[in-house]
C-alpha cells in the first residue's frame, strides 16, 4: 500500500529525513517510533502530501506523490498532533463539509457519516459546536475528519498526546478498528502506546530508519532476549533447578514470597510458550506471565545508541538499515 | 469548481458567524453615509450626476479599506489556527483553495457594496440621474473590490499573521494607487507603465462618471488574475520548501 524509496527531505540545508526506504502492506498498523526531532512528523507530512520529497519516491497505492499529488491525497486521511478543526462549526456540519472537500459526493458522505460517528464514538456530540468539546472529543473529531472519505491510508501524528488514561483506552479502540479497512500509520514517542497498538514498528533516529519489525523481532535481533515477569506457585528448589538447566533461559532472578515465587527471566529468544510448558511440566503452578516493564524502552534506547555509534553495528547485529550504516 | 465553491461556502459562513464581517460592513456603511451627507450632498446645490460621481469617489476608498480588512485573515488565519493542514492534505488544488478564499471575500464585498445602494437610489428618486451611471459606478466599485481582494488574498497567502497580511496588502495597494505620481516624474517608456498601473487615477475615474471602458475592465480583471495566480503559485511552492 505504501512504498517509500530513498526518501530525503531537506529544510534548507538540514536533512530532516535521509534516504528512508520501507514498504507497508495493506491493512497493517505501523508505528513510527522516535525521539522528539527524530523526523517522524516530517516523514508523516510527506506521506500525507503536505510536503514534497526533496529526493526519492513515495507511492501510495501505486500513485506517485510527486506526479499526481491530488490523486494521492484523495487516498490519505491525516490527523496532525493538533486536530485541524473549525471551532465555530457543529460536529456533523464540519464532517459533512470535510467529506465533500475530500472528494466525496454529498450522498456518499451522508452514507458514511453514521459509521464514522459510531467508530469515533461521536454520536452524543453530533450537534455540539466544536469549540465546546473537550480535548478528547476534539481528537475524535480529528480522526473522524481523517476517515470520513474512507481513505486507504490513515496517518495519525501523536494521536494520544494530551489525552487522559480513559481517553487513551478509547482512542486505542478507535485506532484498532480502523485496521478493518485501512492501513494505519501512527507516530508516537510514547513507547508503551506504540507497543500496544501496532503490528510493526519503524524506528526513526536523526532522520534515518534505523530498524523495523515487531517488538519481539527487534528485541530478538538485538540479542536482548525476551524479558518476562512470572509468578509461580511451587517449591523454590524445583524452580531453581529448572531455571538452571533450561536451554531457553539466558538469565534469571527469583524471589520467594510464601508459596509464591516471583521470577524475572530473560529468554534467549521469544519462546514464551515453550518456557511456560517447562514450568508446568516441572510441577510449578503458573499464576501469571507478563512482559517485563520497559522492554520496548530498552530496545529503543539500544537501537538509537547503536545507530549513533556506527562502529558498534556489526558486533550487535541489529536489523539496522543500510542508510543507517552510511 | 466544486472544491472552490466548498471553500467559499465555509469561508462565507465564517464571515457571517463572526463579528468581523458585520463590523467591517457596518463601519463602511456608517462612513459612507457620513461622507454622502457631508460631501456628496453638501450644502450647495449640485447636479444629480455630480452627487453620484462624488459618492463613487469616496466609495472607492471605503471599498479598498474594507477589501483589505476582509481578506487579510483569509489564508493567514488558517495558518495561525492550524486548519490549513486540513486543506493542504485534501485533494483540493491550490488554485481551488485560493479561488474559494477570494470568491467568499468577493461575495462579502459585493454584499457590502450593494448595501450602499440606497444612497444613489435617493438621488435617482429625487433627482435626475441615469441607471447607466449608477450601474457603471457599481461595476467600477466591484472591480476595485475584486482587485484589492485578490491583492489581500495574495498577501494573506504569503504571510504568517493577519497583521502582516494586512500591512502587506496596504503596501501593495498604496503602491498601485500612487503610480500616477510616479508617472508624472518618470521618463518614457516607464511613464506608460506607471500610468497604466495606477489603480485609481487612470482606470477608475471613467466609472465614476458613468462610463465603462473595456481597457479599465481588463485592467482590474488582470490585476485580480495576476495576484490570484501568484497566491496559488506561492501555496504550491510551500510544499517544496
Amino acid at each position: 500500500m505504501i512504498e517509500v524509496q530513498n526518501l530525503t527531505r531537506y529544510y534548507g540545508s538540514f536533512a530532516a529525513v535521509r534516504e528512508a526506504s520501507f514498504n507497508i502492506g495493506d491493512r497493517e498498523i505501523v508505528g513510527f517510533l522516535g525521539l522528539n526531532g527524530a523526523g517522524k512528523s516530517t516523514m508523516l507530512r510527506v506521506l500525507a502530501g503536505l510536503q514534497m520529497p526533496s529526493a526519492g519516491k513515495v507511492l501510495i497505492g501505486g500513485v506517485d506523490a510527486t506526479e499526481a499529488p491530488d490523486a494521492m491525497r484523495r487516498r490519505i486521511g491525516f490527523l496532525p498532533e493538533d486536530p485541524p478543526l473549525y471551532r465555530e462549526m457543529r460536529v456533523v456540519e464540519f464532517l459533512r463539509w470535510v467529506g465533500q472537500v475530500k472528494g466525496c459526493t454529498r450522498a456518499a458522505v451522508e452514507a458514511e457519516l453514521p459509521r464514522v460517528m459510531e467508530t469515533c464514538q461521536l454520536l452524543d456530540a453530533a450537534d455540539k459546536v466544536i469549540a465546546e468539546l473537550s480535548h478528547g472529543y476534539r481528537k475524535r473529531v480529528g480522526i473522524a475528519q481523517a476517515i470520513i472519505h474512507k481513505p486507504e491510508v490513515v496517518i495519525l501524528d501523536e494521536p494520544i498526546s494530551g489525552l487522559d488514561p480513559r481517553q487513551i483506552v478509547e482512542m486505542r479502540k478507535v485506532v484498532r478498528s480502523l485496521k478493518k479497512w485501512a492501513t494505519v500509520l501512527i507516530s508516537s514517542h510514547i513507547l508503551s502506546e506504540i507497543a500496544q497498538t501496532v503490528d510493526r514498528i519503524l524506528v526513526i533516529h536523526k532522520g534515518r530508519i534505523v530498524a523495523e519489525g515487531t517488538e519481539a523481532q527487534l528485541s530478538g535481533s538485538l540479542g536482548t532476549g525476551t524479558r518476562l515477569q512470572v509468578v509461580v506457585r511451587g517449591k523454590l528448589g524445583a524452580c531453581e533447578d529448572l531455571l538452571g538447566r533450561s536451554e531457553l533461559v539466558e538469565d534469571y532472578k527469583l524471589e520467594a514470597e510464601g508459596e509464591l515465587i516471583h521470577l524475572a527471566v530473560t529468554l534467549r529468544k521469544d519462546d514464551r510458550e515453550a518456557f511456560v510448558r517447562e514450568l508446568v511440566e516441572a510441577g510449578l503452578g503458573v499464576r501469571s506471565v507478563q512482559d517485563a516493564m520497559g522492554e520496548l524502552e530498552q530496545i529503543f534506547l539500544e537501537l538509537t545508541r547503536v545507530a549513533a555509534a556506527p562502529a558498534a553495528l556489526e558486533s550487535k547485529q541489529v536489523p539496522v538499515r543500510k542508510e543507517a550504516e552510511a | 469548481m466544486r472544491g472552490m465553491l466548498l471553500v467559499a461556502r465555509r469561508d462565507l459562513a465564517g464571515y457571517l458567524n463572526s463579528l468581523w464581517g458585520y463590523a467591517v460592513i457596518a463601519a463602511v456603511l456608517v462612513v459612507d453615509g457620513l461622507l454622502f451627507n457631508a460631501f456628496a450632498l453638501g450644502s450647495q446645490p449640485k447636479l444629480s450626476s455630480k452627487v453620484v460621481e462624488e459618492f463613487f469617489y469616496f466609495s472607492f476608498g471605503t471599498t479598498v479599506v474594507a477589501s483589505i480588512l476582509l481578506t487579510m485573515r483569509s489564508v493567514a488565519e488558517e495558518r495561525q489556527t492550524g486548519t490549513i493542514v486540513l486543506l493542504d492534505s485534501s485533494p483540493l488544488s491550490d488554485w481551488q483553495l485560493i479561488g474559494g478564499k477570494y470568491l467568499s471575500a468577493l461575495l462579502m464585498i459585493a454584499a457590502m457594496v450593494l448595501c450602499t445602494m440606497y444612497m444613489p437610489a435617493l438621488v435617482f428618486v429625487n433627482g435626475k440621474v441615469s441607471y447607466g451611471h449608477i450601474a457603471a459606478g457599481y461595476l467600477g466599485l466591484l472591480l476595485v473590490g475584486s482587485s484589492v481582494a485578490a491583492i489581500g488574498t495574495f498577501a494573506s497567502a504569503v504571510s504568517r499573521s493577519q497583521l502582516v497580511a494586512g500591512f502587506a496588502s496596504v503596501v501593495i495597494t498604496v503602491a498601485l494607487l500612487v503610480m500616477w505620481l510616479l508617472a508624472k516624474v518618470a521618463e518614457p517608456p516607464l511613464v506608460d507603465v506607471f500610468s497604466y498601473l495606477s489603480l485609481f487615477d487612470r482606470h477608475y475615474r471613467s466609472f465614476m462618471r458613468g462610463q465603462i471602458n473595456t481597457e479599465d475592465v481588463a485592467f482590474y480583471l488582470s490585476i485580480s488574475f495576476v495576484f490570484l495566480l501568484l497566491a496559488s503559485r506561492f501555496m504550491a511552492a510551500r510544499r517544496w520548501r
